[in-house]
């Protein structure tokens, strides 16, 4: 339902009929009402208090981890919740962590892994999802149904053939072994195809009266009129990618290899007695990904809401 | 899955209807029949390659005796797998769990997005900040999530703990107890997964046409009235979208309980993912591990379906 708000047919919401001024006071909190929020001050301060409570409640715990990064280990391991520490703050978590740990190799995998991973899931997803909508060829449509239907299933339950395939082709403990499996997405061909309908055949057949090709067509015309869904795609297969788990886990046994989450699962022991270092890995883990949100929020959120519905 | 095959249907007869006028005009000058092959194959190839041969494969392991260490195929033997995943205790057990994190995670997964995201789109000044707070965890690898609340749960000087007892209260063995250690996971994934389903619901919220609101207004609905009336109603569709996706997510956890408890104490926490990948990857039996695979398949597939039967009456 939501891709049809990218839809290049639907240009969004129905048009107020509300004169514009009101309309903007309402939607920057101006006097006017809101949808959902009463008029007058009060409504307002209780709304205003419950978000403040919720995001203090929500931040609290990544807080907790980024003030013990910056601890001492005797004082990180200490009892209790001291946000202000004894011995003051200090960078040796980080230091000690930058100096001996893998970080960097498993940042560097991770990079290199989740690129080749959408570069390929949304090169391959584009061109099957335009043949499915575009184009006539035998078999198109069992095809496609076969591909929707793979939806269902959830690739964690291929873990285990789909290790003995990586044992087979001798691949396990490569990139590749890591790479090909996660690259298959039916939900997104699915995604793509529904936006690809949506594109006039107009504006096509004038560039195949023009001589354009297939490819041509699809390069030069479709592809261009559908720079928001591809952008919402990419995000999202970048995102899951970048941040799962199960498969490079069971795929990887060399530290060489291993992508952040599974390389930082691998560094804490049970003691806590490096709650600092550990904390200090977990927080230079995070950061790659918490600063491509704050620079793209909008975009990514985006990129949630088209293909949240459809893509998991 | 009800997002999936409502609109493909629809899309389907739609395009089916336009393509076949678009071919007319199409097919004297050429037949793009060759170029669909040419732009579908790649995506073909690792479609068969990664999925359908895994599928294949694993069927086939699921009646042999197949394991990691030994060379070859294993053995054929018949349906014997499927007839021990159906006796083994823990194969019930595991499954237990999974059912019983996915009923505990997915109502306050639904509605503390849904709360989230009314709060957020009343406007309030600090939008930024307020997605950023409600999403940004979603964004941590699962190890990150694992490190921070390890050090919260601790039983001895833990930070939740701590605050127990300043409010005179007995700590909690989060994550040891066995009476509360799925609750612990179930905070967890609150925690760390509420804000995909925040970003939906204020998705579907701005989608909601103004004019609604505006004759709703006219006719003298108040604020709660408005919420009741006319916001609501107009999320069915989404709630229960996210619902079904909820629970297919659920269903397949296995990152977060595998660090904090390795599926402990005592299994009190172990999922059925976690029984699959123990099953095959520590004791090395494959062809058993299939089995129990293609069980919980089987689930799933019957679960989605009934989902599916359910939403799709309800819309009717």
């Amino acid at each position: 339902m939501t891709t049809e708000t990218l839809s290049p047919r639907t240009p969004g919401k129905p048009r107020s009929t509300m004169p514009r001024e009101v309309v903007r006071r309402r939607r920057y909190g101006g006097h006017a009402w809101h949808p959902t929020l009463g008029t007058g001050p009060l409504p307002r301060v209780l709304t205003l208090l419950a978000l403040a409570l919720m995001t203090v409640i929500w931040l609290v715990p990544f807080g907790w981890g980024v003030d013990t990064s910056f601890k001492t280990e005797v004082d990180a391991s200490a009892s209790g919740a001291d946000w202000i520490p004894k011995a003051g703050f200090t960078l040796d978590a980080y230091r000690t962590i930058l100096g001996q740990g893998n970080l960097p190799v498993w940042a560097v995998n991770s990079v290199v892994i989740a690129v080749c991973v959408t570069a390929i899931t949304v090169t391959i997803s584009a061109m099957a999802a335009y043949a499915f909508s575009r184009t006539l060829f035998r078999g198109r449509r069992v095809l496609f149904a076969v591909t929707i239907a793979s939806i269902m299933v959830p690739p964690q339950i291929l873990i285990v053939p789909l290790f003995r395939q990586m044992l087979a082709m001798n691949l396990v403990d490569t990139y590749a072994a890591v790479i090909l499996p996660q690259v298959v997405a039916p939900a997104m061909v699915f995604i793509l195809k529904k936006f690809f309908d949506g594109i006039p055949r107009e504006l096509e057949e004038a560039a195949r009266i023009d001589g354009a090709g297939s490819f041509r067509v699809f390069w030069s015309v479709v592809l261009p009129l559908s720079r928001p869904i591809l952008a919402a795609v990419a995000i999202f297969v970048f995102i899951n990618t970048w941040n799962n788990f199960l498969w490079p886990f069971i795929s990887t046994s060399d530290p060489q290899l291993m992508t952040l989450p599974v390389g930082l699962s691998t560094v804490k022991d049970s003691t806590g007695l490096r709650n600092a270092q550990e904390s200090a890995a977990s927080i230079l883990g995070s950061i790659p990904l918490l600063i491509v949100f704050m620079l793209f929020q909008r975009q990514i959120v985006r990129s949630v809401a088209t293909t949240g519905l459809g893509g998991q | 899955m009800a997002s999936v095959s409502t609109p493909s249907r629809q899309a389907a007869a739609g395009s089916r209807r336009a393509g076949s006028r678009w071919a007319a005009a199409t097919d004297r000058r050429r037949s793009p029949g060759g170029a669909g092959w040419l732009f579908a194959t790649p995506f073909l190839v690792f479609f068969t390659l990664f999925l359908l041969v895994p599928i294949g494969i694993g069927l086939w392991m699921s009646f042999t005796d197949a394991s990691l260490t030994g060379h070859g195929d294993g053995v054929f033997v018949g349906l014997d797998n499927y007839t021990e995943a159906f006796g083994d205790s823990q194969v019930w057990q595991t499954l237990g769990n999974t059912v019983w994190f996915t009923v505990l995670t997915t109502v306050p997964l639904v509605i503390v997005a849904l709360v989230m995201a009314l709060l957020v789109y009343t406007g309030m000044p600090g939008q930024w900040l307020w997605r950023l707070a409600f999403f940004a965890s979603h964004l941590l690898p699962v190890a990150v999530v694992f490190q921070i609340w390890s050090m919260l749960f601790q039983p001895d000087r833990g930070m939740l703990n701590s605050v127990l007892q300043t409010f005179g209260m007995d700590g909690i063995a989060w994550l040891t107890d066995e009476k509360y250690a799925m609750w612990s996971i179930g905070l967890v994934t609150l925690w760390w997964t509420v804000g995909f389903n925040f970003l939906l619901y204020l998705a579907a919220l701005q989608a909601i046409p103004d004019h609604l609101y505006e004759a709703a207004a006219l006719d003298g609905a108040g604020a709660w009235r408005r919420l009741w009336s006319v916001t609501l109603p107009q999320l069915r569709r989404t709630t229960a979208l996210i619902a079904v996706l909820q629970v297919m997510a659920s269903l397949k956890v296995f990152d977060q309980i595998y660090l904090l408890t390795k599926g402990g104490p005592n299994g009190a926490t172990r999922p059925i993912l976690e029984y699959i990948y123990d099953t095959g990857f520590t004791n090395y039996r494959l062809g058993y591990a299939s089995a129990v695979s293609y069980v919980f398949f089987g689930i799933i597939i019957i679960l989605s379906l009934a989902q599916l039967k359910i939403f799709s009456r309800r819309e009717d």
